[in-house]
């Protein structure tokens, strides 16, 4: 049983701040780390895996400092979102290398019974550059599992995953977590981390946005209030109907044509707009979210 | 010295296409000197021919080798799938060294010791003293360039410059270039060990022998520093 933890911790480059005073604890099972792209989730796994010093704060494992302290890869394993670019070697020699540079008593067994547990057992004597994308991910978790470690460190495993791997890999990382591993991985998307994870840690712009289980920040995501573009043939008319909705918290007519909606119940506003036009002889020519970006839902939660 | 990095960077250095170019120029050299053997008055043709390995062949080779086992991996971050183990990070730029030093002996010094025999068949002593001259000279090279790569994406550039600029141009023109100039010290050695009637270069081999080490010595340093400091950025 392993915990990482970051306290109060920085990182900048130059005048740009990447993270920004994050105090976060992982600990055994797994934790989701969901952000948007460029929100600093990669630089919270390089500090640590130890790939980054902070600018200020501290990042230990068990209580250790992991910058600079190669021993700390006995109890870390790391999967990169950099891409394999040994095209020279077979999946398992590239397993082998790794198991022997951990010093284990016997490499050969732990390089097969890594490849057997992302089942990768059967190509792995093709070199990795005859690989598709998925099976690259999985000869990169068999590197990081082969010396058996209690934290495993992943970055965007899922991106460019065919469906059918992401939902091997999805499991794998379940099954770690359920044998007591310290698995955090990152991802820009709700929906992977919600069927991987129960804790999450949401980052935004650098920032620690959210922390906790993932049903109570979901809550969160689903209950603001959602931006919608309405056109009709009377947007007045509709705009005076839709006030008078419970889940409608503003309206305002659009000087060149619709009406901004603001809707605090998604569910209850998709079942009442049809009705209501109905009901008040009023056609709806078009409908468009204006803030269903996941950003828009990250900046709601940062925003409180 | 780790035995499964050095098997690796030897992967890395013959399973592309730079092995290749480097097995090219050693034959080219070799080629050469058998052609002008031929052609040629003998003394003449050993000058140009082993000057020419000197200057230009073995440094390439060591430039290559030294880039090969270090440039792709840190420009494109897979590095990081070795610093991630426990494996001091100086004996992963020694491991990298050997592999490249090996490379450079064997594809850089070694041919210029053999062009040497194959142009003047009656003093071996000469083509040995040769050899061990391109061998200081190259370990230099590959440890100096190893660093290059650790530090710059744009080693395989710096290091061109640095050879026919510095080394071959500048080198020959001015004098005291020879005092700070790596093929130079290999030359010291060379005529020290072979005592010519008139020596290549005019720099004390003691100094030659110790600034060698110094200079090998602080490289390799500075690339396992570079790689104890290799940071993980993502695109964010």
């Amino acid at each position: 049983m392993s915990v990482l933890s970051l306290d109060a911790t920085s990182r900048w480059y130059g005048n740009v701040v990447a993270v920004n005073g994050i105090s976060m604890t992982v600990g055994p099972g797994v934790t989701g780390l969901l952000g948007p792209n460029g929100a600093g989730k990669t630089t919270i796994i390089a500090l640590m895996s130890g790939f980054l010093a902070p600018s200020a704060g501290t990042v230990t494992l068990d209580g250790e400092p992991v910058w600079r302290h190669t021993d700390a890869y006995r109890t870390i394993g790391l999967v990169p979102e950099r891409e394999l670019s040994f095209g020279y070697l077979t999946g398992r020699q590239f397993v082998l290398a790794n198991a022997e540079l951990h010093g284990l008593a016997d490499p050969g067994a732990a390089t097969g019974r890594a490849l057997d547990v992302v089942e990768m057992g059967e190509p792995a004597d093709r070199r990795i550059g005859t690989y598709s994308k998925g099976m690259r991910q999985r000869v990169k978790l068999a590197s990081a599992l082969v010396h058996d470690p209690a934290v495993l460190l992943l970055d965007e495993p899922f991106n460019g995953v065919d469906p059918r791997q992401r939902l091997h890999l999805m499991t794998l990382l379940r099954r770690m977590g359920g044998e007591g591993r310290t698995v955090l991985f990152s991802s820009h998307i709700l929906e992977e981390v919600e069927q991987v994870a129960r804790q999450i840690e949401v980052v935004v712009s650098g920032r620690h946005a959210a922390s906790g289980d993932f049903g109570r920040i979901r809550q969160l995501m689903t209950d603001r209030p959602v931006q919608y573009v309405v056109s009709a043939d009377d947007d007045r008319r509709l705009a005076a109907s839709l006030i008078a909705e419970p889940s409608v918290v503003a309206v305002a007519l659009r000087a060149t044509g619709g009406v901004d909606v603001s809707v605090s119940d998604f569910g209850a506003f998709a079942v009442r707009l049809p009705r209501v036009a109905r009901e008040r002889g009023i056609r709806i020519q078009e409908l468009t979210p204006t803030d269903e970006s996941l950003e828009s839902v990250f900046a709601y939660l940062v925003g409180g | 010295m780790n035995r499964t990095l050095l098997r690796l960077s030897t992967q890395a250095l013959f399973g592309r296409r730079r092995g290749v170019v480097l097995l090219l120029l050693a034959g080219a050299l070799l080629g050469l000197a058998v052609l002008v053997r031929l052609l040629t008055d003998e003394e003449v043709g050993v000058l140009a021919v082993v000057g020419l390995g000197f200057t230009l062949a073995m440094p390439l080779v060591a430039l290559l080798s030294a880039t090969a086992v270090l440039g792709p991996e840190i420009d494109d971050g897979s590095v990081v799938y070795l610093l991630a183990k426990p494996v001091g990070r100086h004996v992963i730029a020694r491991s990298k060294f050997a592999a490249a030093w090996g490379a450079t002996m064997l594809l850089g010094a070694l041919p210029v010791a053999l062009a040497a025999l194959v142009m003047d068949p009656s003093h071996p002593a000469r083509a040995a003293a040769l050899g061990v001259g391109a061998a200081v000279a190259g370990t230099v090279y590959t440890a100096l360039f190893l660093a290059l790569a650790a530090l710059t994406r744009h080693a395989v550039v710096v290091g061109l410059l640095f050879v026919l600029v510095w080394e071959g141009v500048l080198g020959s023109i001015f004098t005291g270039v020879r005092w700070l100039s790596v093929g130079a010290w290999g030359r010291a050695v060379a005529d020290t060990l072979s005592a010519p009637a008139e020596a290549a270069v005019n720099v004390s081999v003691g100094y030659a022998v110790v600034a060698a080490i110094v200079v090998a010595g602080g490289t390799l340093w500075i690339t396992g520093d570079r790689l104890r400091s290799f940071t993980l950025r993502g695109d964010e």
